[in-house]
């Protein structure tokens, strides 16, 4: 219904808009006075409401960090959970002005949905999970199985091209929803269920006995998962983009939100260019020149973002891997700020 | 007054708006072109904000590589297929899962009907209490129970419920033995076409003579006979070409023979009970249209309950009936769409949402797979109009 619903009104706005210019992107949002943020529907880690109703997770803290930069208060954002299947029709529709969801990057959504990546918040790669007593060790001895999956994701694709390339039997079952797929394979309808390792850690959560499943070691593809944005603004692309840049900039130079208030008296010309002590790049995003400290502050750096929400303290207990900053043999690399 | 003449109205001199044939005619063809501006500038627009914001459009993907699997596939269809090929195995599994719900809806839903209407207390009973719960909880609740809680109840395919050995109910579904057709085959199907044949003809020489004479046929054992009995001898005489392969439990599936997915069953029987306690009210409200007298001049005449029944009350209440299940076959089928919740490869599931996914063209996709809908519902409409029109009241 609801995709329905989103699918008419991108048809109505796509129909009955003038093609032409319209308000700037930033100036909307300031003028509505909030942010509207597509996320999942529980994904725990990632995107997930606790009991009081409060949205928690690495692509909520995302959210949350442009929120700090154009409004300085985390607060000013609304959340709007979507599907897999919905998700680009909801941002292209303009229901949402970020989506921030678990969703992977590949060029045919990037060149064919009218949407931009704004960049990597997590490396993923998907693999399988599986009941122990099954007594299989590896992906390849999969052949004839039935998979569990989560229909309207690069997940499906995946494993097709897996179990063709080994040339393995299989049966895919396709769900609306990740719930109704773990549903499923905790019911024993699919001997496997499959999507990115990270949805793997959380959605283990949610089984009868996460202890008698295992995570199967092969990583069968890429998954970069990022934050998405319309076509058609560069401003809120280039916003969009930096505040991450800015949160992994603010790691590797140790600026978190305990020392941010020491830091803005640093010498070191790289933390005064960060932090807006030197140099007015946050205006020329169009935000203040304290944005990154609103950042850091209300939200925190990559590093605590992924520590709070992922890492290895938390429920999912996710090693840094290779979201592990670049100085540190992981992928995370952002642009300088000069 | 009276020395007031009426003026003979003049030719040509009244604007010819005033003719109400030719003013109504006048408005009909400016409001159709009316429609068709607004509908081409709304097509229009869309396309160009769609080229400006560099969202791919047109129709071409429904030739491009589909590249994920289904689960139940009634026509040929691998990775390697289009997305076209894709649509088509949706649509055929959305019929697949409408035309057995509504057999099974009509059986279950007349005999539910008749049963609220018994003499029998506990019959009439049970029959209150299914209308009275089915139709009063969701429909995707109905599904969802049947999928979840009966598939958790089922064993693995190790210890699946063997039927004779021959077939296997787990929660992967139901195995059955595959008939595999060998040569001669096709002289038992010609057998069976024209034991078909011969029942329809002998059925309508029996109903003739019935009407005219009003003399009984057997024709259920007639008709069973040529229809089981002329195949079995074209099968001895061939020496039985249709062999059947055997399931075997192979890795984590059993391979070989037919497999009837479990997401099929779910949706199927929660779809057709829940449809059933509606087409039930139907069916009572059918009956009970039909006036006492006519069951009291039946049983004057001497027929028994059961052919009154048949032969007097259900062909009237049929007039009432009819129109009302036309709704509720469409409803089943339009249902048919919350395949997606279970699984189930329906149309929605592959087209709009697999498909529509990965490429992305929300606006064909959906106005597609409405017209696919809108098709099958207009075809059932007709059919079920006809078959109205055929017993509705003929008035001499």
């Amino acid at each position: 219904m609801k995709r329905l619903l989103s699918t008419f009104a991108l048809a109505g706005a796509l129909g009955l808009a003038a093609a032409g210019a319209q308000a700037a992107k930033l100036d909307q949002v300031k003028a509505k006075g909030f942010i509207q943020c597509g996320v999942s529907q529980g994904l725990p880690g990632f995107s997930s409401p606790d009991d009081k109703g409060n949205w928690t997770g690495l692509d909520v803290d995302f959210c949350r960090a442009v929120a700090a930069a154009v409004f300085n208060d985390a607060t000013k954002v609304k959340f709007t959970p979507l599907s897999a299947k919905d998700r680009f029709t909801a941002l292209q529709s303009g229901d949402i002005d970020i989506l921030s969801r678990n969703t992977t990057w590949t060029i045919s959504r990037d060149t064919s949905l009218g949407l931009n990546f704004t960049g990597v918040t997590y490396y993923d790669g998907q693999g399988f999970i599986i009941r122990k007593d099954k007594k299989v060790n590896s992906a390849l001895e999969l052949s004839g199985a039935s998979v569990c999956t989560q229909t309207g994701t690069t997940t499906e694709q995946n494993v097709a091209d897996f179990f063709r390339a080994n040339n393995m039997q299989y049966e895919v079952i396709a769900f609306a929803t990740a719930d109704e797929a773990v549903k499923a394979y905790d019911a024993g309808r699919c001997d496997v269920f499959t999507t990115d390792r990270s949805g793997l850690a959380a959605e283990r959560l949610k089984l009868t006995n996460p202890d008698d499943h295992i995570v199967l070691p092969e990583i069968i593809s890429k998954e970069p998962l990022g934050p998405v944005v319309s076509h058609g603004d560069d401003q809120w692309f280039d916003i969009v983009k930096w505040v991450l840049f800015a949160q992994v900039n603010a790691e590797e130079l140790g600026v978190t939100s305990k020392n941010i208030d020491e830091m803005l008296k640093s010498a070191n010309p790289e933390v005064k260019r960060l932090v807006g002590t030197e140099g007015k790049f946050g205006e020329g995003l169009g935000l203040g020149n304290e944005w990154v400290v609103q950042i850091v502050k209300l939200v925190g750096n990559y590093g605590e973002m992924y520590d709070r929400n992922v890492g290895p303290d938390t429920p999912l207990k996710l090693a840094r891997g290779t979201n592990a900053l670049w100085t540190k043999g992981g992928l995370q690399y952002a642009p300088p700020i000069r | 007054m009276a020395d007031w003449v009426e003026p003979a109205p003049a030719r040509g001199r009244t604007s010819f708006m005033n003719d109400p044939k030719v003013r109504s005619i006048v408005l009909q063809v400016v409001a159709l072109v009316l429609v068709v501006i607004l509908g081409w500038m709304f097509i229009d627009n869309a396309r160009e904000n769609l080229a400006a914001q560099k969202i791919a459009t047109g129709f071409g993907f429904l030739e491009n590589t589909a590249g994920f699997g289904i689960s139940q596939t009634l026509i040929g269809y691998s990775e390697t297929s289009s997305y076209g090929r894709a649509f088509l195995v949706g649509i055929l599994n959305t019929l697949l899962v409408a035309v057995i719900g509504i057999f099974f809806a009509t059986v279950i839903g007349f005999l539910v009907g008749i049963g609220r209407l018994s003499k029998n207390f506990v019959i009439r009973l049970i029959s209150t209490c299914y209308v009275e719960l089915l139709r009063n909880l969701p429909p995707l609740f109905q599904i969802l129970f049947w999928y979840l809680a009966v598939l958790s109840a089922m064993p693995n395919p190790r210890q699946s419920i063997s039927i004779f050995g021959e077939a296997f109910i787990s929660n992967r579904g139901i195995v059955i033995p595959r008939p595999l057709f060998g040569e001669g085959t096709g002289l038992v199907l010609l057998t069976f076409g024209f034991a078909v044949l011969a029942t329809v003809l002998v059925n309508a020489w029996a109903r003739q003579r019935r009407e005219e004479t009003g003399r009984g046929f057997p024709m259920l054992w007639i008709g069973l006979g040529l229809i089981v009995g002329l195949p079995l001898v074209a099968m001895i005489a061939t020496g039985f070409p249709i062999t059947f392969e055997k399931p075997e439990l192979k890795g984590f599936n059993f391979v070989g023979g037919m497999r009837v997915i479990p997401e099929f069953v779910a949706l199927t029987v929660g779809l057709s009970t829940y449809t059933a306690a509606f087409i039930a009210e139907n069916v009572r409200a059918g009956i009970t249209s039909v006036s006492h007298g006519q069951t009291e001049a039946a049983h004057s005449l001497g027929l028994r309950s059961g052919l009154t029944m048949r032969l007097v009350v259900i062909p009237q209440a049929l007039r009432v009936i009819i129109p009302p299940l036309t709704s509720q076959y469409l409803n089943l089928t339009k249902n048919s769409s919350l395949a997606v919740a279970i699984g189930y490869p329906d149309l929605v599931a592959v087209f709009a949402g697999t498909t529509l996914n990965q490429t992305g063209q929300a606006i064909e996709i959906i106005a597609i797979t409405m017209g696919v809908y809108l098709v099958i519902s207009i075809i059932t409409s007709v059919i079920m109009n006809a078959y109205n029109k055929r017993v509705a009241l003929v008035e001499r």
